[in-house]
C-alpha cells in the first residue's frame, strides 16, 4: 500500500444524461484531513457514494486503502467507515443498541462489543442517552450517535458527507473536535462540506468542486494565495457620500454585491487603518460602518467560480 | 451471530416497540369479523353456520391487513439511510429483507392465533383433523411468506413512505373481492368472474376447505401454486430493486 489512502483519477458519472462528475482526480494522503468543498448539487455526495462502493462509476479508476473500489470491493468495505448526509440511526432503538447493532454486525465478540459501546457512549458524551430511544435525540446529538456507530470496528478511512449541516454552532465545534482526535489518531478523513471555514479550519488538502469538475486543489493556504489581498470595506448613508470618498481614496473599488460599500486595499494593520480614517476625516466624510476584511474561502470560491457565497448556502 | 440473526433481532426489537402497530393489526381483523357475523352477515344464506364460511377469510384478511406495516418498515429504511450503512457494511440484501418478512410473518401469526381464538369464542368450529390443522397452518404460513415478499417488493419500489403505505391497499382489498365473505357465485358479472380467478379464492378456499374437514386437494394444490408464484415474484423483484436503489 502506497502512502495514499484514496486515490481516484478521470472519474466520471452521468444521471439520465446529466453529466454529475467531469474527470475528477483526487490523492488523499494517508493520516490527512482532505476536503471536497462545494454547494449543492456541485457533485459532493455523488463522489461520495463513488468511493465508498455505493456507487459505480462510469469511467475512471479508484482505489482506497490500495484496493480497487470496482474489483475489490469487500477489501474496500473492509477498510473504511461513512457517514453520510442524513444520520442514519435506527430510530426505534436507543442509543446503546444501535451501537450493539454495529457491534454485531462486525462480528465483534460479545466481551469486546460491551467495551467498544461503553467507550463510544462515554466518548461522544451520550452515556446520560444511552438507554433511550434515538428517535427522542436531537440533531446534533443523532449526528454523534451516527459518527459512532461509523467507528465501530476502527475504520482506517471515514467519509464524512456533511457531518455539521443543520447543526447549531456549538454541536459543530464538538464535531470538529472529534474529527482532529480522529486524526491524531491516525485516521484518514474524506470530509465534504459547503461550509467554507469548515474546510479552513480542518482540512490539510482542499478540493473544490464544482459543477462536476474540480477548480482548485490545495492546500488552505495555497487557495487564499490565488485571490486578492485584504482589504477595509466601508459603508456610506448614501450614494453623494461615497461619491466624494471615491474621489478621495483613488485605490478604492466599489463592492459588487453592496452599492453603498467601498473596498480599499489596505494590509488591516492599526497604522494604516489610523492613516485611513484620518485621510477621510480630513475631507469630512462620515463612514456609516467599517471592517477589516482578510481572504478566507469565501473570497476563493467567488473568485474560481464566478459566485458568490449568498449562491453557495443556498 | 450470523448477520441474518442480528438484522432478525433489531425487527423483533422494532415490533416490540410499537405496540400500536401490533395491536392495530390484532385489533382491526376482529372488529370486521364482529362486524360480518353480528351484523351484516345474518343476511348472507351461505348454506351453513356462517362464522365457519368467514373464518377463513378473516385469517387471510389479516395475513393481509398487517402487510402496510411491512411495506412501511421496508420503505423507511431506505429513505431514511440506514440502507447505505448496511450496505457499506457488507450486509446482504437478503438479510435484511428476510429480517423484514421474518418479523412481519410473526406480526401475522400472533393476530390470527388471536382472531381463529375470537372467532371459536363466537361459535367457530373447524371439523378438521390434525393432519388437515397441520396443512392450515402450513398454508397460513406459506401465504403470510409470499404476500410478504411481493410487499417487500412494493415497499422498495415505493419512491416515499405515503406511496409505500398506499401501495400495499390493493392487497389488502384484495380478499374481500373474493370469496372471502360471500362464495363468488352470488356476486355481479364481471367482479364474480374476478373474484373466481384471483389467486385469493382458491387460497380461501383451500383454507376453508382444510379447516372444515371438507376435502380440498385440488384447490390446495392450485393454492400452493399461488403461493410459490407469488414468492418467488416478490423475491426477484426485492432483489432486483434493492440493488438498484442506492
Amino acid at each position: 500500500m502506497t502512502s495514499s489512502a484514496i486515490a481516484a483519477s478521470g472519474l466520471r458519472k452521468a444521471y439520465k444524461g446529466k453529466i454529475v462528475l467531469d474527470g475528477i482526480d483526487l490523492d488523499v494522503a494517508a493520516g490527512t484531513i482532505f476536503s471536497l468543498l462545494g454547494p449543492n448539487g456541485a457533485g459532493k455526495t455523488t463522489t461520495v457514494n463513488v468511493l465508498t462502493t455505493l456507487m459505480k462509476a462510469d469511467g475512471g479508476t479508484v482505489r482506497v486503502a490500495g484496493h480497487d473500489v470496482a474489483t475489490e470491493t469487500k477489501a474496500v468495505r473492509a477498510a473504511i467507515g461513512v457517514t453520510g448526509q442524513f444520520a442514519a440511526v435506527d430510530d426505534l432503538l436507543t442509543g446503546q443498541e444501535n451501537l450493539q447493532l454495529m457491534a454485531d454486525l462486525k462480528r465483534l465478540r460479545p466481551g469486546e462489543s460491551k467495551r467498544v459501546v461503553a467507550d463510544l457512549l462515554e466518548r461522544f458524551d451520550l452515556t446520560e442517552s444511552a438507554q433511550k430511544m434515538a428517535a427522542t435525540y436531537s440533531g446534533g446529538m443523532r449526528r454523534k450517535l451516527d459518527l459512532a456507530m461509523t467507528l465501530v470496528g476502527q475504520p482506517r478511512i471515514i467519509f464524512l458527507d456533511e457531518p455539521t449541516t443543520g447543526l447549531d454552532p456549538r454541536s459543530r465545534r464538538t464535531m470538529w473536535d472529534i474529527i482532529r482526535q480522529l486524526v491524531a489518531e491516525g485516521v484518514t478523513i474524506f470530509l465534504t462540506t459547503q461550509y467554507l471555514e469548515e474546510a479552513d479550519r480542518l482540512a490539510d488538502r482542499i478540493a473544490v468542486l464544482d459543477q462536476g469538475k474540480l477548480v482548485a486543489q490545495g492546500t488552505p493556504a495555497e487557495l487564499k494565495r490565488q485571490i486578492p489581498g485584504s482589504h477595509v470595506r466601508l459603508r456610506f448613508a448614501d450614494d453623494l457620500e461615497l461619491a466624494s470618498a471615491v474621489r478621495v481614496l483613488t485605490d478604492s473599488a466599489r463592492d459588487a454585491e453592496d452599492d453603498l460599500v467601498l473596498r480599499v486595499p489596505s494590509d488591516g494593520g492599526a497604522k494604516s487603518v489610523r492613516a485611513l480614517l484620518a485621510q477621510l476625516d480630513a475631507h469630512s466624510i462620515e463612514v456609516e460602518e467599517f471592517s477589516v476584511h482578510t481572504p478566507d474561502l469565501d473570497d476563493v470560491f467567488l473568485a474560481l467560480t464566478g459566485r458568490t457565497r449568498a449562491k453557495v448556502n443556498a | 451471530m450470523s448477520n441474518a440473526t442480528t438484522m432478525l433481532g433489531r425487527n423483533f426489537k422494532h415490533t416490540l416497540r410499537n405496540p400500536v402497530a401490533v395491536f392495530n393489526a390484532v385489533l382491526f381483523p376482529i372488529v370486521i369479523l364482529l362486524m360480518f357475523v353480528y351484523v351484516i352477515g345474518g343476511a348472507f344464506d351461505i348454506g351453513g353456520n356462517y362464522i365457519d364460511y368467514a373464518t377463513p377469510g378473516m385469517v387471510v384478511l389479516t395475513i393481509c391487513y398487517g402487510l402496510s406495516a411491512t411495506a412501511l418498515a421496508v420503505n423507511s429504511d431506505m429513505t431514511k439511510g440506514i440502507i447505505n450503512r448496511f450496505k457499506v457494511m457488507d450486509i446482504s440484501r437478503s438479510a435484511v429483507l428476510s429480517a423484514h418478512v421474518a418479523a412481519s410473518m410473526l406480526r401475522s401469526l400472533i393476530a390470527i392465533a388471536a382472531i381463529i381464538g375470537v372467532a371459536y369464542a363466537v361459535g367457530f368450529r373447524p371439523a378438521a383433523s390434525f393432519l388437515e390443522w397441520l396443512g392450515a397452518i402450513g398454508l397460513i404460513v406459506l401465504v403470510s411468506f409470499a404476500t410478504n415478499w411481493i410487499t417487500v417488493a412494493l415497499g422498495l419500489a415505493a419512491k416515499t413512505p405515503e406511496s409505500a403505505g398506499l401501495i400495499s391497499v390493493p392487497l389488502v382489498m384484495l380478499p374481500f373481492l373474493s370469496s372471502a365473505i360471500v362464495p363468488a357465485g352470488t356476486m355481479g358479472a364481471g367482479v364474480r368472474q374476478f373474484a373466481e380467478y384471483q389467486p385469493f379464492t382458491p387460497i380461501i378456499e383451500a383454507l376453508r376447505g382444510l379447516l372444515t374437514g371438507e376435502p380440498a386437494g385440488s384447490k390446495v394444490v392450485i393454492a400452493v401454486v399461488w403461493c410459490v408464484g407469488i414468492a418467488l415474484v416478490g423475491y426477484v423483484w426485492s432483489l432486483s430493486t434493492f440493488k438498484k436503489r442506492a
